[in-house]
């Protein structure tokens, strides 16, 4: 893929905008970049969308990564930094200026009121997250049940995330999904 | 993904990240420098597959004493709200506190910059080689597991926040996921809608 200008101020303009409203954390931004990479820029397939996913879970680091893999995906190299320091840019910018000022902060009405006021928001858009990545990922009987095992083995065990990410890329393996 | 934010324990003065010791407090963390900033983010970030804010919270409260856990809890917390990566906000604001802009920069580009480096390359070999039909359905597997991860995250927040007959919070967040996951609505105009209304009933009913 050729970077154009175009498609890296696309990626610029619209990975930091969405930044700024990834509330409660990179994954809450999920069903935004679906909507906007795959419904309007057709940038990637559903399918293409819940394998980066996917590779972005896996590789170590932050979700956001996400974000560099369908960057580089449209625009190559350059599209994959444009779209970090976009997603990034913005909302580091203002922790560090929150950051700052926050001691008087701490403990205050305001703080109190934000933090309480922003959990359901949250708790909406990673059921929001969870539905896009399943709904474009779960296409057969075996891959819903591989969601629902990985719900009930996260919520009633405490089983770190590699180890069901495993068996799960192991059913795949095998042919079953 | 957030954990609960964390009250601040109002009674405690801020304990400074500032290097100079107090004779009152035991075990004064002491700062890292710069590179130690970038070398420790990017150690943090690189053993993160699935937690990264477990390794964190290990490599600087435990192994470094760079924070105490009270002082990781108050910045996780704060970071908490903060649009964007809690994360990726928490090293900004960490960096910045101890070494200034410096810091923050150096600790930043240490949690995002071998990552980056990683995926692109990952991207680049899945680009050419990756168009195996086993590989494809190891992906799909590990999205589809991903998924039933974060049902049981959303699962374990909505405990508290549906229970005692609340209306406002399950109001909230029922209206959110219809908006965004079923709706596809555009997110900043959802939440520029939303989000007010969610910290004013906070707010009024604190």
């Amino acid at each position: 893929m050729k970077p154009e200008g175009g498609s890296l101020l696309t990626l610029a303009s619209f990975f930091a905008l969405t930044s700024l409203f990834a509330i409660g954390g990179a994954n809450s931004a999920v069903p935004e970049i679906h909507r906007f990479a795959v419904g309007v820029q057709h940038w990637l397939s559903d399918r293409q969308f819940s394998e980066s996913f996917a590779l972005a879970q896996l590789t170590p680091g932050p979700n956001v990564i996400l974000v560099t893999l369908i960057g580089y995906h449209v625009a190559g190299i350059l599209g994959a930094v444009v779209a970090t320091f976009a997603m990034c840019g913005p909302t580091s910018v203002l922790a560090f200026v929150v950051g700052g000022a926050s001691e008087r902060f701490r403990g205050s009405r305001w703080q109190l009121a934000l933090s309480r006021g922003l959990v359901p928001v949250t708790l909406g858009l990673t059921a929001s997250s969870a539905t896009v990545i399943a709904t474009t990922s779960d296409y057969s009987w075996v891959a819903v049940a591989i969601t629902a095992g990985a719900a009930l083995t996260a919520y009633f065990a405490r089983v770190h995330p590699l180890w069901t990410f495993a068996a799960a890329a192991l059913l795949g393996l095998i042919g079953l999904v | 993904m957030t954990s609960p934010a964390i009250p601040g324990r109002k009674q405690e003065p801020a304990a400074g990240l500032s290097p100079s010791p107090s004779p009152a407090s035991q075990s004064q963390p002491t700062p890292p420098t710069v590179a130690e900033l970038f070398a420790a983010f990017a150690a943090i970030s690189l053993s993160g597959v699935g937690g990264v804010l477990a390794w964190a919270r290990r490599k600087m409260v435990e192994e470094r004493r760079w924070l105490t856990a009270d002082q990781f809890n108050e910045v996780y917390a704060l970071c908490a709200f903060l649009p964007g990566g809690n994360i990726i906000n928490f090293s900004v604001v960490f960096g910045s506190r101890v070494r200034g802009p410096a810091g923050a920069l150096a600790a930043l580009g240490g949690l995002i910059g071998p990552p980056m480096v990683l995926i692109i390359i990952v991207g680049a070999i899945f680009a050419h080689y990756g168009d195996v039909p086993a590989l494809r359905r190891m992906l799909t597997g590990v999205a589809s597991a991903a998924a039933g991860l974060m049902i049981a995250t959303v699962a374990k927040m909505a405990r508290p926040l549906f229970r005692n007959r609340a209306v406002v919070g399950p109001v909230i967040a029922l209206s959110t996921f219809g908006a965004i996951g079923i709706m596809h609505w555009p997110l900043p105009l959802v939440l520029a809608l939303i989000v007010p209304v969610s910290i004013g009933a906070a707010w009024v009913r604190l």
